[in-house]
């Protein structure tokens, strides 16, 4: 367990710049995640914190050490591989307590810890194995009992899920979220996939070229997302970005949208954004989450005056099972919506929906920022 | 694969089955081709000379006797030295096993930094190395000659050991960097932070993954070394010589009748090693030409 600070560390591969400038800071027991496309350089930067990579600029610390210059070995880390990276010459108890052998330990220490370790993975059964006779999910549970035989500060994981089939990612999913709660080691994990760093993460840092774009627990990610980018990372199907300009009906603030020949249509705000004045006039994106359109319910709809009321022609449905993913057409502009199947709304016709305007988000056209 | 043919439908008529005799054939005849040198050499070896001076080369010896056999290992004179190959054979066996294994460690140890401890210029220092290989051996004598007498090794068994791990490095690099260029890199930084050094890596991960490519560049080493006549008859002096040369001599020296039973034999005794070398590792030669990578 250990404080991890990333203090504007950079990487430089001749005169390309991979990482201009991370700042990140964890606190003892928290699970980061490294989200982002391939080549954001997110395995870089885990990369960088083992000590596989040198660092350009800048500092990493675990527990205040500095450890730029400490051999991975020294660093009180632990890693697993995405390929597992299991030794196939050797047995899986031997697997597991390489890393002690290679620190010198007797054979009857590195037995107990291993017994230990497999017995909190299930895979006692497996100890006289050689990893070609394992199944994906069993040679990724051994991976994790590599790095968990040490005991170390911080554990670093990349993207050790994708090898695994759909099914027994969810589960080993899970699996890895116990592990944490119960152990309380202090994490990185590095994974293009939303969902886990969605499930997982306490913090995401959400990385594009370079850059950290978000750096914020996911939930706050999701309902408050720094700018486009990471709107449109995060969630399925994506944010919708609806294009309008910010205006002021009577004392209310809102989004009017131009309908090609139509009359414009005011979306009202729930709370009014921050240099409000500003933007008066201006061109805005409003971004909205399709399950904040939902089909129209007056009795709802009274209760709370952040849903606003659209009448939409339905352009495509969806059926998901769970919900329908429905496309229509506000303002002359496609917009999703996430509706129940029981609404039972039909192809080409017209609909009401409401729209909860306290879930939207502004973001300027220009820099995609939000507003 | 008989399975998969005997399920297809019969040829019909007689043009397949013609075209299928006469493929057979020519490949009978290319058989018989490479068989009939080892089938006369053998042959003659366990004739006697009465009988190859009375019969036909391709008769087969009617009273076997392996005179000729204990005359070439024993007895047969090498220039004017008369203890027969045995000597030699030994002399060849000190040179080439030494030989073998110094490079073949050197190989894996050169493929494994190459490939998994990849510096600055790495390419260009394999590529230096890989056209060792297209030089002709001729091009290394007279450097490896002054070399070798500066070192004081000049006709010394430890000098040829020396000749052929320098010459078989090229060769030896080429096969083990191929192959851990397939051996995943995370092996190698997952060992690094359980805390393995340089070599530590290196025999207790890359060496025990390394068997397929092991066995064939054993088998390459020792067929190279024990059949080079070249390097054995420039640089060994009489006593030392490697049994190729001796060979050479054994049969340019002898006066009088020729003794094609004793030459037949000897010949033989010089080729075998080769033969058994690779009769016994030969499927993991194949195997491990064709297979190369390992899943992690």
């Amino acid at each position: 367990m250990a404080t991890l600070t990333i203090n504007n560390v950079r990487k430089q591969y001749g005169n390309v710049e991979i990482l201009k400038g991370i700042d990140l800071s964890l606190t003892d027991g928290e699970f980061l995640v490294l989200l982002g496309p391939s080549g954001c350089g997110k395995s870089t930067l885990l990369n960088m914190i083992a000590g596989l990579e040198t660092i350009s600029a800048g500092e990493i610390r675990i527990d205040q050490r500095v450890i730029n210059g400490v051999h991975p070995k020294d660093r009180d880390i632990a890693m697993v591989f995405q390929s597992y990276a299991l030794y196939p010459n050797m047995t899986v108890a031997r697997n597991i307590g390489f890393s002690l052998e290679m620190r010198g330990q007797s054979k009857a220490d590195r037995d107990s810890a291993v017994q230990r370790v497999a017995k909190l993975l299930q895979i006692e059964h497996l100890l006289d194995r050689k990893p070609a006779q394992l199944s994906g999910g069993q040679r990724q549970r051994v991976a994790m009992g590599r790095a968990l035989v040490r005991d170390p500060k911080v554990f670093l994981f990349d993207e050790p899920l994708s090898n695994l089939d759909a099914k027994l990612r969810v589960d080993m999913r899970t699996e890895i979220k116990k592990l944490h709660q119960r152990l309380g080691t202090t994490v990185v994990y590095v994974t293009h996939d939303q969902i886990e760093a969605m499930t997982l993460a306490s913090r995401i840092a959400i990385m594009k070229e370079g850059i950290v774009q978000q750096f914020a627990p996911p939930q706050e990610v999701y309902e408050r997302p720094a700018n486009m980018y990471v709107a449109s990372f995060i969630g399925s199907p994506t944010m919708n970005f609806i294009r309008g300009t910010l205006a002021a009906e009577g004392d209310r603030l809102g989004v009017g949208l131009r309908s090609d020949g139509g009359p414009t249509r005011f979306l009202p705000l729930h709370e009014a954004p921050a240099q409000a004045d500003r933007w008066l006039g201006q061109e805005v994106i409003l971004g909205i989450r399709p399950e904040a359109i939902t089909c129209y319910d007056p009795t709802v709809a009274a209760g709370n005056p952040a849903l606003v009321k659209v009448g939409c022609p339905v352009n495509v449905l969806e059926p998901t099972g769970a919900d329908t993913i429905t496309y229509i057409q506000l303002c002359g502009q496609e917009v999703v919506a996430r509706i129940k199947p029981s609404d039972r709304m039909v192809e080409g016709e017209n609909a009401d929906f409401m729209i909860d305007m306290s879930r939207a988000n502004l973001f300027d056209p220009k820099s995609e920022q939000r507003i | 694969m008989s399975s998969l043919t005997s399920a297809l439908p019969p040829a019909e008529g007689m043009g397949p089955r013609v075209a299928r005799w006469g493929l057979y054939l020519i490949l009978l005849l290319f058989a018989a081709y490479y068989l009939l040198p080892l089938v006369v050499m053998v042959s003659t070896s366990f004739k006697s000379l009465d009988e190859i001076r009375t019969g036909s080369l391709l008769s087969l010896p009617r009273d076997i006797s392996t005179d000729a056999w204990t005359y070439a290992w024993t007895r047969a004179c090498i220039g004017a030295d008369c203890r027969g190959m045995a000597p030699y054979f030994m002399n060849s066996l000190v040179i080439v096993v030494p030989a073998v294994i110094i490079s073949t460690l050197f190989g894996a140890l050169n493929g494994y930094a190459l490939t998994k401890w990849r510096f600055r210029g790495a390419n260009v220092i394999f590529a230096m190395i890989l056209f060792g290989s297209f030089l002709p051996s001729q091009v290394m004598l007279l450097p490896m000659a002054q070399t070798l007498g500066f070192l004081g090794l000049a006709g010394s068994a430890a000098g040829l050991i020396l000749v052929h791990v320098v010459y078989g490095l090229a060769f030896t690099t080429l096969f083990f960097r191929n192959y851990y260029v397939s051996i995943p890199d995370d092996l190698v930084k997952a060992a690094t932070i359980d805390g393995a050094g340089f070599f530590q890596i290196f025999t207790k991960i890359m060496v025990p993954l390394s068997l397929p490519i092991m066995v064939v560049t054993i088998i390459w080493q020792f067929t190279q070394i024990w059949n080079d006549f070249l390097f054995g008859a420039s640089f060994a002096a009489g006593g030392a010589q490697p049994v190729t040369v001796a060979l050479n001599n054994l049969v340019n020296t002898t006066t009088g009748v020729k003794q094609y039973n004793v030459d037949m034999a000897a010949a033989m005794i010089a080729g075998l090693p080769t033969l058994v070398v690779y009769a016994l590792a030969g499927k993991y030669f194949i195997r491990g030409l064709t297979a190369g990578s390992v899943k992690g």
